[in-house]
């Protein structure tokens, strides 16, 4: 809003060079006063610029503080949504659940620049190799939506560890549970 | 003198070896009426202590097949090392139907012999007899070489005593990362070598069909990856290193090639590596979960698990025609073929009332037996002979490995004595 008083200025002088331009007698006193009135006229103009750069340093600066508090806000409802996200047996499908704390990490992942790494687990029910393949489409399910959603794939890495590396050791669907899961880390 | 050194050596290789076994055999269930042999301590000619108690791994051998029992020591009248100085009227007396009675000699370059007669004591007869010979180092191998012939002379089966497992072995470790030790041991649980240790999972562990190479998965770079070793060179040789799954090796019959499961391309297939060119062929080409190849030992065609029904049973496909067809359909899951030399009993993993077990399927009658009454068994590994199938269970919240014979009617455990042991692999017969 500061802009237009600036410009207003700018073409009050430039009116005002063209009028003394008109009534000059003298080419010498026309060059003179041509010369001042360029002079007159640059040094607005830089007032003008720095006034102009100042004004967009500041609404950049403020903007950037806005986005920053946004984005922390976001990184924290991430973080609260939690990192692990639980499946049904021999299944990949995303709980409504497991949706809500993804589209946390989404949200996050929109304004920042991390890598992630998606690893998939299962519980120790079926075969190894099998379930190897399960704890991968489960990273993989949790991978295209947040592909879907707007995440660059490039940023997320997926690996299945299938059964290896329980969070609970016991059977039980209490431990197993616990055990069908995707949980996301950062990789950089 | 030398002969005496090399002696002592292989008793402190014993004694070592004895100190890390890691596993023990608990025989949970023999036969109704097992057959007594007596195995007579084995006379040993040469100087100092025996190199090995050859008698004990026999007589265990035999026990532990479930179709044999002991005759204790201290029930024996006499010790006779060869046919001539047997009564047999002593060992009829004690209800022993067989008496083993053998020598064992220092032969050159630090090797041993060993010598064996086998008899039919109500007969009076020598059935059989046979001589092995080999390194000091390799007694023990020796002896389940006597058990070989001991088992196939009285059952008609080649025995498979003196063949190897592979296992992973797990020590937990509930606050950090967990151990994965690959494990090489005698059948009988004796004499474990760590062939490769991570803090990341080993997986997959599989033979060649020479049983001079192991093959398995490695998660030792934060991801999975195809390894080949030489068991006798120690050579280490990466196979694969692919975006996403790299899984279940499993050589050729012919050991040309091996099958794997990548999911480079998208979803799990099955893929076959010229082992010499290292080229990929992509067998499978499915949107659904394809994984657990296994050789027919034909080599004309492969089974695997495919969940492409909806759920996982297993599926045969044809090298030469590229046919895929269906092999089970009993049930809600059956995963993780491994066929028997005989091309005909498949073990695999089955589901009964939410319960996992391992079970034999006849690919000729189409039939399937459950052989486990125990929850969460998986892995199955069958012996060179077909006779036994090896797998792992879980005892507590341990992995363990169990045994049963195809038939179902004996089984053992072999639990280790501490930490988890999963996914064995039998080994071929050993050249």
């Amino acid at each position: 809003m500061k802009v237009l008083p600036v410009a207003g200025k700018f073409a009050s002088i430039a009116l005002a060079s063209l009028l003394l331009a008109a009534c000059s007698s003298t080419e010498t006193q026309q060059q003179e006063a041509e010369a001042a009135q360029a002079a007159a006229a640059e040094a607005a103009a830089a007032e003008a610029a720095a006034a102009e750069q100042a004004a967009a340093q500041e609404a950049q600066a403020r903007a950037e503080a806005a986005a920053a508090a946004k984005q922390e806000k976001m990184e924290k409802a991430a973080a609260a949504a939690g990192r692990v996200f639980y499946f049904a047996f021999d299944s990949s499908a995303l709980t409504d659940q497991a949706r809500v704390a993804i589209d946390a990490h989404i949200a996050a992942m929109m304004g920042n620049d991390h890598r992630i790494r998606l690893e998939g687990h299962t519980d120790e029910r079926g075969t190894r190799e099998y379930n190897l393949a399960l704890g991968e489409r489960r990273a993989n399910a949790v991978r295209d939506y947040m592909v879907a959603n707007g995440v660059p794939g490039y940023r997320i890495e997926t690996i299945s560890y299938g059964e290896e590396n329980p969070i609970a050791y016991g059977s039980g669907e209490a431990n197993w549970a616990q055990n069908r899961r995707v949980e996301l880390k950062h990789a950089n | 003198m030398r002969f005496f050194n090399t002696t002592l050596l292989a008793l402190w290789l014993v004694a070592c070896g004895s100190a890390q076994a890691q596993l023990q055999i608990e025989i949970t269930q023999g036969i109704d009426n097992p057959t007594p042999i007596a195995v007579v301590p084995f006379a040993w000619t040469g100087t100092g202590a025996a190199p090995e108690d050859v008698a004990r791994i026999v007589d265990a051998d035999l026990v532990r097949s479930g179709q044999f029992a002991p005759v204790e020591r201290r029930d024996m009248l006499s010790f006779p090392s060869r046919g001539s100085d047997i009564y047999f009227r002593d060992w009829r007396a004690i209800n022993s139907d067989y008496v083993l009675v053998g020598r064992v000699e220092p032969a050159p370059s630090s090797r041993v012999r060993i010598n064996w007669q086998l008899f039919d004591s109500s007969r009076e007869q020598e059935i059989e007899a046979g001589t092995v010979e080999g390194s000091v180092l390799e007694i023990r191998m020796l002896a389940h070489r006597v058990a070989d012939a001991v088992y196939e002379t009285l059952t008609g089966i080649p025995g498979a005593f003196a063949t190897r497992l592979l296992y992973v072995s797990v020590t937990r470790n509930p606050t950090g990362k967990d151990f994965y030790r690959l494990t090489l041991a005698d059948a009988d649980g004796a004499r474990p070598i760590v062939l490769l240790e991570s803090r990341e999972p080993i997986m997959a562990p599989s033979w060649s069909p020479a049983g001079d190479e192991v093959a398995y998965v490695s998660f030792e770079t934060s991801r999975p990856a195809i390894y080949r070793q030489n068991l006798r060179t120690g050579a280490r040789e990466q196979l694969t290193n692919f975006t996403g799954l790299n899984n279940s090796p499993v050589w050729s019959p012919d050991g040309k090639q091996m099958a794997m499961v990548l999911s480079k391309d998208g979803s799990p297939d099955i893929y076959l590596m010229d082992l010499s060119t290292k080229r990929l062929r992509r067998l499978t080409r499915h949107y659904a979960i394809d994984t657990e190849p296994t050789w027919m030992p034909d080599g004309k065609s492969l089974l695997f698990t495919s969940d492409r029904g909806g759920r996982p049973q297993i599926y045969r496909y044809d090298l030469a025609s590229g046919a895929i067809s269906r092999v089970t359909f009993e049930g809600p899951f059956n995963a993780r073929a491994r066929v028997a030399q005989d091309g005909r009993n498949v073990a695999l993993v089955h589901q009964r009332d939410g319960r996992f077990h391992i079970a034999v399927f006849d690919l000729v009658t189409e039939r399937l037996t459950v052989l486990t009454s125990t929850d969460l068994d998986e892995s199955p590994t069958i012996a060179p002979n077909g006779s036994i199938v090896l797998y792992a269970t879980k005892r507590g919240d341990d992995s363990i490995l169990g045994a049963v014979s195809v038939d179902g009617g004996i089984s053992f455990s072999l639990p280790a004595r501490s930490g988890s042991v999963q996914e064995p692999a039998w080994s071929p017969y050993i050249q």
